[in-house]
């Protein structure tokens, strides 16, 4: 295999190697905050292999300049990841906001913490007394 | 050819990060370094000739997110309390699925090639079609709106979703906490009331 | 941090132009890159920055909560009530034809509409994200 080839496919490589990592970091780590930045990261690479996809080599952005005879870049990835992009903040955002009520609820965001009181109580549906003054709305 | 240089400076670096986020244990650092690495894939999108993806991935990734991810923060432990649970079958999972997909990835076109058949259905018509009748010169902008209009509303509805979701969340207004409250409410009535009825 | 005079003077500085900056954003994404998700979150940066350096109850006396949703709403509406204008001018849902004689001033106008509501409701939630998570107070 030439350095030529390794360089060629390099993107796609290292765009696997990112989206294991991602999903080892959600397989195995306990907080729930890592698995949500886990999760980003394996967002973020699936990002990178449509836009490598798209690439063509001597292109230029896809924004029409008025001369001619350009290339241009594919733009149809660009559209898909962008939409991709905005949804995929808009998941972390609740997720996160999930992880702040479960650590307010059970004190603890830690899944094996979580999984032993599950055994215990079977997580009863904890109610918080609210009083007037304190809600935020 | 410097251009190819570049983009494996720039994504070898994306898989250092990556290495650091694995091992280290304070949140606050894991946050940090997830920044840093919205930036660099921002970089690694300017040197791919997607300059709207990179826009939206530096203001969205690197800013808006990891304020979100400090803000959740301000109440959660400081440290990833236990350490990672089954790491040798996991990463025995991981490399197996990892060496099955880079062995189908040199089945791919190469990294660049203007024949792919992704260059050959639509894009070549959005690109003509876009100054004639559009007078449009951001062809992603137009594609974005006029073409693939519903996959933007579908976007806009679901950020739409998770704003409302989030602030249901986390002002108090789910369905358990309001029927408790209105609990305490109507126990403080009838308890008025039947002073009331006794003073009378 | 309000006590801190570089923090004060600089965003009371910066607090207009990053405002301009995000309309310019929103305005000529037709021209280059931009369009409506940047600049929402442009202009969202800008109130979020206000906030924290003078406090959450200063930022919400600038930009009530109640506005926040309102204009929520506002932009998924806009975006919507283009496609069923377009009904009710005889074509197909969020089919821009009917709103002008030339194809491109009809193309124009309807992008310029639906990447306004875009914006809208981009800048509004990441405001709403902001003062929902800052604003939590855990009970005992």
């Amino acid at each position: 295999m030439s350095i030529n080839l390794i360089v060629l496919y390099w993107n796609y490589i290292i765009v696997i190697m990112l989206m294991m990592a991602g999903l080892y970091i959600i397989i195995s780590n306990q907080n729930f905050i890592k698995k949500l930045v886990g999760l980003s990261i394996f967002q973020s690479s699936v990002f990178i292999f449509y836009i490598s996809l798209g690439k063509v080599s001597g292109g230029t952005a896809p924004i029409l300049t008025g001369i001619e005879d350009t290339v241009y870049s594919n733009p149809l990835p660009h559209v898909l990841i962008l939409t991709a992009i905005v949804v995929g903040v808009a998941t972390n955002a609740l997720g996160l906001a999930l992880v702040v009520r479960i650590q307010e609820a059970f004190k603890s965001i830690e899944e094996h913490k979580l999984l032993a009181l599950k055994k215990e109580d079977g997580l009863k549906d904890i109610q918080i007394e609210v009083s007037k003054e304190d809600r935020a709305v | 050819m410097i251009e190819l240089w570049v983009n494996v400076f720039l994504v070898s670096l994306l898989v250092i990060i990556t290495f650091y986020i694995m091992r280290l244990r304070r949140l606050i650092g894991i946050v940090a370094l997830s920044g840093a690495y919205s930036l660099t894939a921002a970089a690694i999108f300017v040197n791919m000739d997607a300059v709207d993806v990179a826009f939206t991935e530096a203001a969205v990734g690197s800013g808006i997110s990891t304020i979100l991810f400090l803000a959740a923060l301000r109440y959660l432990p400081v440290e990833e309390a236990h350490e990672t649970r089954y790491p040798v079958w996991s990463l025995l999972l991981c490399g197996i699925v990892g060496l099955m997909l880079i062995i189908a990835a040199f089945a791919l076109p190469e990294f660049g090639d203007p024949n792919a058949p992704a260059h050959l259905h639509v894009a070549p018509r959005y690109i003509e079609e876009s100054y004639p009748l559009f007078h449009i010169p951001n062809v992603v902008t137009n594609v974005l709106a006029s073409y693939r209009g519903f996959d933007t509303l579908g976007e806009t509805v679901v950020v739409f979703t998770a704003g409302l979701g989030v602030i249901i969340l986390l002002t108090g207004s789910t369905l358990s906490m309001r029927s408790k409250q209105s609990e305490t409410s109507s126990d403080n009535q009838t308890a008025k009331s039947d002073e009331e009825t006794r003073d009378a | 941090m309000r006590d801190n005079p570089v923090f004060k003077i600089v965003s009371k500085i910066l607090f207009g132009p990053i405002i301009i900056y995000g309309l310019y954003v929103q305005f000529h994404g037709d021209y280059g890159p931009g369009g409506g998700f940047q600049a929402g979150v442009i202009v969202a940066a800008a109130f979020i920055l206000y906030s924290m350096i003078y406090g959450l109850e200063e930022g919400r006396k600038l930009m009530p909560d109640w506005i926040i949703r309102l204009v929520m709403a506002l932009g998924v509406l806009v975006f919507c009530g283009t496609g069923i204008a377009s009904i009710l001018l005889g074509a197909n849902y969020l089919d821009y034809s009917p709103f002008a004689y030339k194809i491109y001033k009809a193309q124009h106008l309807g992008i310029i509409i639906v990447e306004l509501g875009v914006g809208l409701t981009v800048f509004a939630v990441m405001l709403g994200l902001f003062n929902a998570f800052a604003g939590f107070k855990p009970h005992k």
